[in-house]
């Protein structure tokens, strides 16, 4: 594939919606060309026969241990406040969400 | 006398035989940083008092004779990636600049309960995403052998301190090969062992599947009593594997006579550095003299494993940064007109350009329509990767690579073009998609000086195995930690 075609400027800014992330218009033509050679690069794995390949998402085999479901202690109110931008009345404060 | 030049074990023994306290070397390390860390910016927080007081504390305990064992009253210097109480934590990102995290994340408790002094919180790329530390956040680390060449990445500052003796030791994180290349462009030791080996909790998410913490050193037997001194089960870790941590200090003794050293061809591409190539060729002579027998192996997947990486990581990074939306901790825009405003430009303003494009990546390969094409895809070519290991652990012990296919390249040589610095990466991303241990050490020098590492893959939690053969090698390989021009 020709570079240019893999991805648009569109979808960049789609995608750029759904990650929360708001480029300026040259951000946006410098992403769009970098994903487009870096998804041109991805192009490879199709030369892999995957057909029932299992796929993997962790390396080590792993078991999920259950522990007792108990109150312990967990840091204080004002510990885990500390770093927040706003505050107020023991809770994280956030601008208007709705009108 | 020059203690601050010294390794762990050194210390320790200087430390009791009471030739040298813990305080007198604190103060060199730190007055050794005083005077290089100017040029080569590899700490972001120095936390000198702290180190002092802690070294006053250990010298206490040898003074009462109650020690408690190697790395009491050992400068160590940590990844600002490391959560430390009280003590500020960036990631090498501008989004946690005023960050101050309330706990410790275990692998710095369990430091502290040793003994260890902290030198203070060493640079990398904003969160390890990068493999020469040009994209921090707060300015690139310089390489102590040429201050014209990047140090590697991620975990760049923490290779430069140790190459640099502006600590004695220091952890890092390896998601891709962020721990190993370093080193080997700095010319120390640095080990990521086996997936789930080291506790991930308190340790700022990248990759979680990949992501794995390991020491870089001076020397092997520093990097054994680092990773001693942090591996084991965590119950706050589900990914941390319960079993026991050999010794693995005693692993350093036992030789590499009848191990099989399996040489795979698609890590000596045509076009490979010449002077990398005959580092690696050179270990594979040193080894065979000590008894081991090199086999030919293959590995017929690597020329995949870079792509595979590329999708899995960004794909998990996407999801592990969505945390940061300036509600809870770290930066918050002013500028935001609602919540979701404030998202969209807290994210904005407080991520660097390379985070941004992965979390792009990341969210473009899981989004739907695409899923299976890439993030699925990419997961059964990690399985192929893997068995290819698993294949090829049966017919030898452990695998010689080099670490990195060029030594250090120069400041912004690579910055222009994603992909070529991707390829930075080439031989230690496998590793971590197998979720296997690897170590980097120095084979040699190239013509002009810089330092070639030479790479050991062992199988899972074969890490006395690598160990063994990395210290038989480190005995034999002529190799002076010594760097011309740094006096």
């Amino acid at each position: 594939m020709k570079n240019g075609s893999r991805i648009s400027k569109e979808e960049v800014l789609h995608i750029a919606r759904l990650a929360r992330l708001s480029p300026s218009p040259e951000e946006i033509d410098k992403l769009t060309q970098e994903m487009d050679s870096i998804l041109g690069f991805f192009e490879r794995l199709k030369e892999v026969d995957t057909a029932g390949i299992e796929p993997t998402a962790h390396a080590v085999e792993l078991t999920w241990p259950f522990r007792e479901d108990e109150a312990r202690p967990s840091i204080p109110v004002d510990e885990a406040l500390a770093n927040a931008p706003e505050k107020g009345k023991g809770m994280f404060k956030v601008k208007k969400v709705i009108e | 006398m020059e203690l601050f030049r010294l390794t762990i074990h050194e210390l320790n023994q200087l430390y009791r035989e009471k030739k040298a306290s813990p305080v007198e070397v604190a103060r060199q390390v730190l007055s050794r940083m005083e005077k290089l860390d100017p040029e080569i910016h590899a700490y972001l927080t120095v936390t000198a008092d702290s180190a002092l007081k802690e070294a006053r504390e250990a010298e206490e305990r040898f003074f009462r004779g109650e020690s408690r064992g190697l790395l009491d009253g050992i400068p160590v210097g940590l990844k600002d990636i490391f959560l430390t109480r009280g003590v500020k934590t960036t990631c090498g990102s501008r989004i946690l600049e005023n960050f101050i995290p309330p706990f410790d994340s275990t692998v710095v408790a369990k430091l502290r309960e040793q003994g260890a002094v902290f030198s203070g919180k060493l640079n990398m790329d904003e969160f390890a995403m990068g493999s020469s530390t040009e994209n921090s956040g707060f300015g690139p680390t310089r390489n102590p052998w040429d201050r014209e060449r990047v140090p590697g990445g991620s975990s760049g500052g923490s290779a430069a301190a140790v190459a640099a003796d502006e600590c004695v030791a220091a952890l890092g994180t390896d998601t891709g090969g962020s721990i190993r290349q370093p080193a080997s462009l700095c010319g120390v030791v640095g080990m990521k062992p086996t997936y789930g080996r080291v506790s991930r909790f308190g340790v700022i998410a990248f990759a979680s599947s990949l992501d794995q913490v390991g020491p870089l050193a001076k020397d092997v037997e520093d990097a054994a009593i680092m990773l001693q001194a942090v591996a084991g089960h965590d119950p706050r870790d589900s990914t941390s594997i319960p079993q026991p941590v050999p010794d693995y200090r005693r692993a350093l003794r036992a030789g590499v006579k009848g191990l099989r050293i399996g040489l795979a061809k698609e890590y000596f591409p045509a076009g490979l550095d010449p002077e990398v190539d005959g580092a690696v060729q050179n270990s594979v002579r040193t080894l065979e003299k000590l008894g081991a027998r090199p086999v030919s192996i293959s590995l017929p997947h690597t020329d995949y494993a870079v792509a595979c990486y590329y999708i899995i990581a960004p794909a998990e990074a996407s999801s592990n940064l969505a945390r940061y939306d300036g509600v809870k901790y770290g930066f918050r825009s002013p500028q935001g007109k609602d919540l979701i405003d404030t998202y969209f430009q807290t994210r904005t303003a407080g991520f660097g350009h390379e985070v941004k494009r992965r979390i792009m990546i990341g969210t473009y390969t899981l989004s739907s329509g695409y899923y299976d094409a890439y993030y699925r895809k990419a997961q059964a070519v990690r399985t192929l990767i893997r068995r290819d290991f698993e294949n090829a652990f049966k017919e030898c012990d452990l695998i010689l690579t080099p670490t990195s296919p060029t030594p250090a390249f120069k400041l912004g040589e690579k910055t222009t073009d994603p992909l070529e610095m991707y390829l930075s990466d080439i031989f230690t991303i496998p590793v971590n998609l197998a979720g296997l241990p690897g170590l980097s050490l120095p084979g040699g020098a190239s013509r002009t000086g810089l330092p070639i590492g030479v790479h050991l893959i062992g199988p899972p939690l074969g890490e006395e195995r690598i160990f063994s053969a990395a210290s038989a090698l480190e005995s034999e390989i002529k190799w002076s930690r010594k760097i011309p021009g740094l006096e």
